[in-house]
């Protein structure tokens, strides 16, 4: 294995979103904090999703689970499509890391951008309302699982995508509708039966309800049953995007 | 080596060498792109330590063969090796003894020109240990004063040094160069070129597709050329140049126009223009006194003349388009 390799290309994606971090790390919190103030402000009086908890801290892990997921995605797809879109892709491309180092190193950079955003979301929340925290490594396991499963999407749609609008159909009909219907805002049981059921079929209802269980205690399935969930998908995009990245499917003619 | 003989003999690779003799070794290269056959059967090879010209018109393949031995595009059939490392099985190896400059004028818009030829190294798992190079060549392609610039800012020219730098950022023994000095000036293009030859000098390989055939033929010691997918020659600079010898170019200058000229002469005009007219003679059946003494009974009073010897363009021309000839 070429460490050395895979260290830079980390260090590089880490580099590259940290240097617009105005853009990637305070507009998301921002606006997971706004959510957070509109949603939490109307509802609180209404809503109760689990006895004995607020809406406004329900809201809480659910948004930072969407700005989890939203960021890993946004990540490693759009530092593909940019550097396949500029030709500056190359130089990744001829150099001796292999498809296993690439992917490693899109992965985990987005990661570790989802999770900065997800704390940061969580500790400005921390300010307005107090949280419960039933288990840290269940909240750390989902989101490192969740954005991870979201890096490897992200590299699909950036290898699949050839223009930025491409990418953001991509971003708008599939990552916020599933994001949307996932239970950030609700629990399902809220939900008619049929759209219900259908939750059932969305992976982002696992890793949302996983890592709202990780707060509270509380979740709408078995938190084991989220975890292999999110564990099976994660490791299907995995399967898919390594063999992508083999391929060189849309980056080596 | 005759132009009769050189076409076939010069392709011909005799069965025993190794692969690994060579800096290059091109062998029976196929790739195709839906329905473009782009390259048909490519063999070739670049000795160690060589200036080695690639050229061709536009779409003549280069690009395409500079892509797969850089791994930016697979072959479909054949083999392509690096110093003997073949670039599909032994990948790694192949890319850390090939440095590639790039055609287009690419770059990382979020980067220093330090950062970027950091990383670059990186990327070949070098570390600090390679900082001291990084320094000589940003001395030696005089941006040692934008290293901390980013890439967005620098001038085309500047881009284009870039490029070199990290083509050559983990000392790569094999270097290719794809059009390095389209659109670029001519101070610049000289400063390049400086460069480059001392990179041969100190022994490394360089591989040159260029547009600008004069660069080719001062630079090159052979020189393959490529038209639609097929290697149609490869021969030293001189052996190529030597089958342009059938022709040349005579040029008269007249006291006036010539308005009628002798019917035997009529066919070989390459160009008349005032008092001035060029001719295209063979070398063995036309003698140029036969000519000037026919040029003089039909009354032409000639002032100057002079004959050139075909150039690599001439040369050039004439065997892409003796191949486009059914």
């Amino acid at each position: 294995m070429n460490l050395r390799g895979f260290y830079t290309l980390l260090y590089k994606e880490l580099l590259r979103f940290y240097k617009v971090g105005f853009q990637t790390l305070l507009a998301p919190v921002l606006t997971a904090l706004l959510y957070l103030f509109v949603f939490g402000h109307v509802l609180e009086e209404h809503v109760q999703v689990f006895p004995g908890v607020r809406y406004t801290a329900f809201l809480i892990p659910g948004l930072m689970m969407m700005a989890v997921l939203q960021n890993a995605f946004a990540n490693s797809s759009s530092s593909l499509i940019q550097s396949k879109i500029t030709g500056n892709l190359i130089f990744i491309l001829m150099t001796p890391l292999s498809h296993v180092e690439f992917f490693l190193a899109f992965v985990l950079a987005a990661v570790v951008r989802g999770v900065v955003v997800g704390a940061g979301v969580y500790l400005a929340a921390l300010v307005v309302i107090p949280l419960p925290l039933h288990s840290a490594w269940v909240v750390l396991a989902f989101a490192v699982l969740g954005s991870a499963a979201l890096a490897t999407l992200g590299i699909i749609a950036g290898l699949w995508a050839d223009k930025f609008d491409q990418l953001a159909g991509f971003q708008n009909f599939i990552i916020m509708p599933l994001t949307f219907l996932s239970g950030v805002f609700y629990s399902i049981h809220s939900l008619p039966l049929f759209w219900q059921t259908l939750s059932h079929f969305n992976p982002f209802f696992y890793m949302i309800d996983g890592f709202r269980y990780g707060f509270f205690g509380v979740s709408d399935v078995s938190p084991l049953r989220s975890f292999t969930v999110v564990l099976l998908s994660f490791a299907l995009l995995s399967a898919l995007t390594l063999e992508l990245l083999r391929r060189g499917y849309k980056i080596r003619s | 080596m005759t132009a009769a003989v050189g076409r076939k003999a010069a392709l011909a690779l005799p069965p025993s060498v190794n692969e690994a003799s060579f800096a290059v070794a091109v062998r029976g290269v196929h790739k195709r792109y839906r329905a473009v056959h782009a390259l048909k059967g490519i063999d070739l090879d670049i000795r160690r330590g060589e200036f080695f010209g690639l050229l061709g018109p536009n779409g003549a393949g280069k690009s395409t063969l500079i892509n797969i031995l850089a791994g930016l595009a697979r072959l479909d059939a054949g083999s392509v090796a690096v110093l003997g490392h073949d670039v599909t099985r032994d990948y790694r190896a192949a890319r850390r003894v090939l440095g590639v400059v790039p055609q287009e004028l690419v770059y990382d818009p979020f980067f220093s020109v330090r950062e970027v030829l950091r990383l670059q190294a990186g990327y070949f798992g070098l570390g600090h240990e390679n900082d001291a190079w990084i320094e000589e060549l940003l001395q030696a392609l005089m941006l040692t004063d934008k290293a901390e610039t980013n890439m967005r800012s620098l001038s085309g020219g500047m881009k284009r040094r870039v490029l070199v730098a990290q083509a050559l950022v983990h000392r790569p023994p094999v270097v290719v160069l794809d059009e390095p000095t389209a659109g670029v000036d001519v101070e610049l293009r000289r400063s390049l070129w400086q460069f480059i030859q001392r990179l041969h000098r100190e022994g490394h390989t360089i591989v040159l597709t260029t547009h600008y055939l004069e660069e080719a033929e001062a630079l090159c010691e052979r020189i393959a050329i490529l038209d639609r997918g097929v290697v149609i020659a490869l021969d030293t600079k001189q052996g190529l140049l030597a089958r342009g010898m059938d022709s040349v170019m005579f040029t008269v200058y007249t006291e006036s126009p010539i308005l009628r000229l002798p019917v035997a002469l009529e066919n070989k005009v390459k160009r008349r223009q005032g008092n001035e007219l060029v001719l295209q003679l063979h070398r063995r059946d036309d003698a140029i006194a036969d000519v000037v003494d026919a040029l003089r009974a039909h009354g032409a009073v000639i002032t100057d003349l002079h004959t050139e010897k075909p150039d690599l363009e001439d040369v050039f021309l004439e065997l892409t388009r003796k191949d486009r000839r059914p």
